[in-house]
């Protein structure tokens, strides 16, 4: 596999800032590929985790946000578990989220990004997720309300999804939690 | 024996059939369980993928109203098992983390609250020995095939739980039961849960081949202890069917069902009715014990 790299154009490379949110030493990593082997989700991406590395090691800016893998990760700690190196993957993709979001990357297939802040809206409001409203929220942004419709009604009979907001969670803690995070 | 016991938004939604049968498992078993007044949800995977500080703050609230009853966490689901046992990791190792969390939440936590699986009080402070006595039915050679999934055995550093790559405490669980548990390779392979609404594309062949894996090893049921396992699992059955051509009908059980089975609780109180894949085979399988 070849690697090509821009030349040529001022990009900041973006190693330091990974390194520093996911808190790892990405100069670590010797390219073993482990990671990428045990990834369950090798198949379904162009970068694999241990490219994603390499990328990085090779002075990578801002274009790496785009990757498809930091979407599809499952987020689950295969990679870091077997890593010989003990570098904590899953923060590095934590982290390129984290930055994706922030430099604005091209949104991503199945808008994951919109499903989180879907998600964490109704931890805001109500202290614990609602589902409901928060799959609503989620189709409405993506117009996907055909998708799993035919499951609706057999868990709506079997009670397999709340229909009521939960009740119960001491919702000024939350609140103040998120507040204390948007006001970093 | 008496736990703080954090049921995780779930069990109020897709999971009350986890919640209800844990609940009257122990309650067979004289273990107390008493759910923290106020608890909110861990953040789960979005608030990992949004905000570390978030990420921590949110089961740090939690655990410290674990630490203000005096009593170890016990926790079903792999997710917040995983995103409790995180913080308490983050709490210890970073100061400016604690500082932060503790002057947001106006308690200071300092990461000692003991995180516990249900599956890990059953094997560790029940013991076998007591479980197999209050057995009134067995499982009468069921095949199971065990699944762990990600989160509860991964990194080992900081879940603490069984071997990572081929755990074994269900299985034990199985055997006492009367159960045959299976040896079967994908016991800790991702099924993508995380994706089941965002990317099912890639979700239905990660269940594919788990499921799979389970038939051909000669899988009567899989048995799951995650909530978001059991629902990703249990779900998608159709559609691989629908998209693969397969034909699969494999229920997908809590452990703490097939517990309660075996300690004689009704259908009902278990939730077996919920799951979406009929669990009949099971139930048919479930013998008295003379
Ligand atoms: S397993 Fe670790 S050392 Fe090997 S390629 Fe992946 S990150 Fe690098
Ligand atoms: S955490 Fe993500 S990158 Fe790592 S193995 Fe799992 S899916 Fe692949």
């Amino acid at each position: 596999m070849t690697i090509r790299i821009k030349k040529g154009k001022a990009v900041k490379n973006i190693i330091s800032a990974v390194e520093e949110l996911a808190g790892v030493d990405l100069s670590e990593c010797y390219q073993c590929k482990k990671c990428s082997c045990g990834c369950p989700v090798s198949g379904h991406t162009k970068s694999p985790p241990s490219e994603i590395i390499r990328r990085l090691q090779l002075g990578a800016g801002d274009e790496i946000l785009s990757s498809d893998i930091i979407w599809i990760c499952s987020s689950c700690e295969t990679c870091f578990a077997r890593c010989p190196m003990g570098i904590d993957m899953a923060s590095v993709m934590d982290a390129l989220r984290v930055l994706a979001v922030k430099r604005q990357a091209a949104k991503p297939k199945g808008d994951i990004p919109l499903f989180n802040r879907a998600f964490l809206k109704t931890v805001n409001m109500f202290g614990r997720t609602y589902d409901l409203v928060m799959i609503a929220a989620y189709k409405m942004g993506t117009l996907t309300f055909m998708n799993d419709m035919d499951k609706f009604p057999s868990m709506l009979k079997k009670r397999k999804i709340a229909i009521l907001p939960p009740r119960g969670a001491d919702k000024k803690t939350v609140k103040r939690i998120f507040d204390s995070v948007s006001h970093k | 024996m008496k736990y703080a016991y954090y049921p995780g938004c779930s069990a109020e939604s897709t999971a009350r059939d986890l919640h209800s049968s844990s609940i009257a498992v122990a309650r067979r078993l004289s273990i107390e369980l008493i759910e923290p007044d106020g608890w909110s949800c861990c953040g789960a995977t979005p608030a990992h993928q949004t905000d570390r500080l978030l990420a921590a703050s949110l089961p740090a609230f939690n655990l410290i109203l674990a630490m203000e009853m005096g009593l170890d966490m016990v926790v079903n689901c792999a997710e917040c098992f995983s995103r409790l046992k995180m913080t308490n990791h983050e709490v210890v190792n970073h100061t400016e983390i604690r500082k932060q969390i503790g002057a947001t939440i106006g308690r200071d936590y300092d990461g000692s609250v003991n995180v516990r699986h249900f599956i890990e009080i059953l094997l560790e402070d029940v013991g076998i020995d007591f479980l197999q006595d209050k057995f009134t039915h067995s499982l009468s050679g069921l095949k199971v095939a065990c699944y762990y999934g990600c989160l509860l055995v991964r990194p080992q550093e900081i879940t603490q739980f069984d071997n990572p790559e081929n755990p074994v405490s269900m299985d034990r669980l199985i055997n006492v039961m009367g159960g045959e548990s299976l040896d079967w390779p994908h016991k800790v392979e991702c099924c993508g849960a995380g994706l089941a609404l965002t990317r099912t594309d890639v979700v239905v062949h990660l269940a594919d081949s788990i499921i799979g894996m389970a038939k051909d090893a000669g899988a009567d049921c899989i048995a799951v202890a995650c909530p978001l396992c059991q629902a990703n699992l249990d779900m998608r059955q159709s559609d691989i069917n629908n998209e693969k051509g397969r034909h699969y009908d494999m229920p997908i059980v809590y452990i703490s069902q097939l517990l309660g089975l075996c300690l004689g609780i009704s259908m009902d109180a278990l939730g077996l009715r919920k799951l979406m894949v009929s669990p009949s085979c099971v139930i048919h399988a479930v013998s008295a014990v003379v």
